[in-house]
């Protein structure tokens, strides 16, 4: 009886990966399709994110680093959301700049979509400077003179023909630097360029892959706050009131996350039941 | 193989076409479609290679080699090198005083210019001063953000006391939300000394890790173990929440189950 369920195990351990493909399929799709959502337990990295924007004044300027590209999306696109919803709210100025090139047009899309609902005006509360080649060279270089580094607009204004603009002369006139990063450049070149030599305040989003890089930087105090992964952008959802994908993603994420360690589980079972019958 | 790819792509392009034509498909739904169809195409090698993935896998490449081109065209070399340079020789003077506006942009050009020499054998050596230049400028700048940003400020952060007053504080007062983590809080001090110490040790092959530097050393590899199984952990979440992503897209803006 042992060996025959020992031997249903090793045939299951030589099972069709692609069994555990659909496995993980349908543990995303039901979740989505049921409309499933979860309560997240806020972690201290995200409420200090959410604590320092909170205490920017209204009419204070950020820099929002739009550095991410599609690939990305997923995990960022939501946190972006989120970030300029509270900033809209708190009527903080934007001024958005990136480093990645497909970074502009994925921001202008979150103020298409969020502006008129906070009734934001372009070049009066909000600005996109677009795409600037150069890498840290742009961050010290936007410390030191912005108008120089982005003499136009992402749509090709002139930097004096921007209101919200003639107040600003370099990094020195923001209050903070909000990043939403996927790697290189991004949140780690704007703490190692920017946050010591400048003192400004620096908080953002990574992908979950950088995240555990990051943390030390919270532990340091050179970052504010840190969403990490989808599971920050639902959190920042969450404190701001405005469910999205992060939030209706996170059930399927779980889900994921059981099956992965079901499976581990299994498989070291297996491992091991397989070793000890060959002893 | 090339030529059923050929075939797929003449076909889907056919359809989209007719689809656009007669009216059928807008242009935002065309790309909603050609976005679907792309997507699923790359899901098929889960099944197992195959001509429709090859065929979205080139597609990608294509496009991407092609946007960028374009995009350091319009973004880099136009507006800080080409426009700039126009203009300043437009207003070249030599009289009351020589002054030759933007020229300086000529020796960036000259060293963009000599890195084109790679494909030429005999002169590939000349590539090599545009290369120092560039690699000497980014490490400085690395150099100076790795000191400042990471080594002294991480330095800073972990001199900390072996506890924390504040911790033990409330801890001993019951201030703590529960047990467990006002426990762990107080032993956050003394878990950063000694895990930063021990991954030090371990990082130190001058001597034989026998001995107390070998149980040490033992010690450094299991907290690297914990930070990789953290990482692993993290990649775990950023792999499933990119498949979320393209499912949801599938799901909400081409089929329009989810919204």
């Amino acid at each position: 009886m042992a060996k025959a369920s020992a031997g249903i195990l090793f045939k299951f351990s030589r099972i069709d990966r692609r069994y555990i493909y659909l496995i993980i399929l349908i543990c995303v799709i039901v979740p989505l399709v049921a409309g499933v959502r979860m309560e997240m337990s806020v972690t201290a990295p995200v409420e200090g994110l959410y604590e320092a924007i909170d205490n920017l004044k209204p009419g204070s300027y950020v820099w929002l680093a739009a550095d991410y590209d599609p690939g990305s999306m997923p995990e960022l696109y939501p946190m972006n959301v989120a970030l300029v919803e509270h900033l809209f709210s708190r009527d903080i100025k934007i001024i958005c700049g990136a480093l990645w090139p497909p970074g502009p047009p994925l921001a202008q899309r979150v103020f298409n979509e969020l502006a008129p609902k906070y009734g934001k005006r372009y070049g009066i509360d909000y600005v996109n400077l677009g795409f600037k080649e150069g890498r840290e060279a742009v961050m010290v270089s936007i410390a030191e003179d912005m108008k120089a580094t982005f003499p136009r607009d992402f749509f090709g204004t002139p930097w004096d023909s921007i209101p919200m603009l003639q107040a600003i002369s370099n990094l020195g006139d923001v209050k903070m630097i909000v990043c939403v990063s996927a790697g290189y450049p991004g949140i780690k070149e704007w703490v190692q360029q920017i946050a010591t030599r400048y003192r400004i305040s620096i908080g953002g989003g990574v992908t979950a892959v950088s995240g555990p890089e990051m943390y030390p930087y919270i532990q340091s105090g050179q970052l504010v706050g840190l969403l990490a992964g989808m599971k920050g952008a639902a959190e920042y959802e969450q404190m701001v009131g405005k469910p999205g994908l992060g939030l209706s993603g996170m059930v399927a994420q779980s889900y994921v996350h059981i099956m992965v360690v079901v499976f581990i589980a299994f498989a070291n079972l297996v491992f091991f039941l397989e070793k000890r019958s060959k002893r | 193989m090339r030529g059923a790819r050929l075939a797929i792509l003449i076909i889907l392009l056919g359809l989209a076409g007719a689809g656009f034509q007669a009216g059928l498909v807008s242009k935002a739904g065309l790309g909603t479609w050609v976005a679907a169809l792309l997507t699923l195409a790359i899901f098929s090698f889960l099944y197992r290679d195959n001509p429709v993935y090859k065929l979205a896998e080139h597609i990608f490449i294509g496009i991407a080699a092609g946007y960028f081109v374009a995009l350091e065209y319009w973004n880099v070399f136009l507006p800080n090198l080409w426009k700039p340079l126009v203009a300043g020789l437009e207003h070249i003077e030599y009289s009351p005083l020589p002054h030759f506006p933007n020229m300086i942009l000529l020796i960036p050009f000259a060293l963009g210019i000599l890195l084109f020499t790679r494909f030429f054998p005999r002169v590939a050596w000349l590539s090599r001063w545009s290369m120092a230049a560039m690699i000497g400028s980014y490490s400085g700048l690395a150099i100076i953000g790795a000191l400042q940003g990471d080594l002294v400020a991480q330095i800073r952060a972990n001199m900390v006391p072996l506890y924390s007053r504040e911790a033990l504080t409330a801890f001993g007062n019951d201030g703590t939300e529960s047990l467990l983590f006002g426990l762990l809080e107080l032993l956050r001090n003394p878990l950063i000394i000694v895990g930063l110490l021990t991954t030090l040790i371990y990082f130190f092959f001058s001597r034989e890790h026998k001995g107390g530097l070998g149980v040490a050393a033992k010690i450094g590899i299991w907290f690297l173990m914990i930070s990789f199984g953290a990482s692993f952990g993290y990649t775990v979440m950023s792999r499933v929440s990119l498949l979320i992503g393209r499912l949801h897209f599938l799901l909400s803006d081409w089929l329009g189950i989810v919204r």
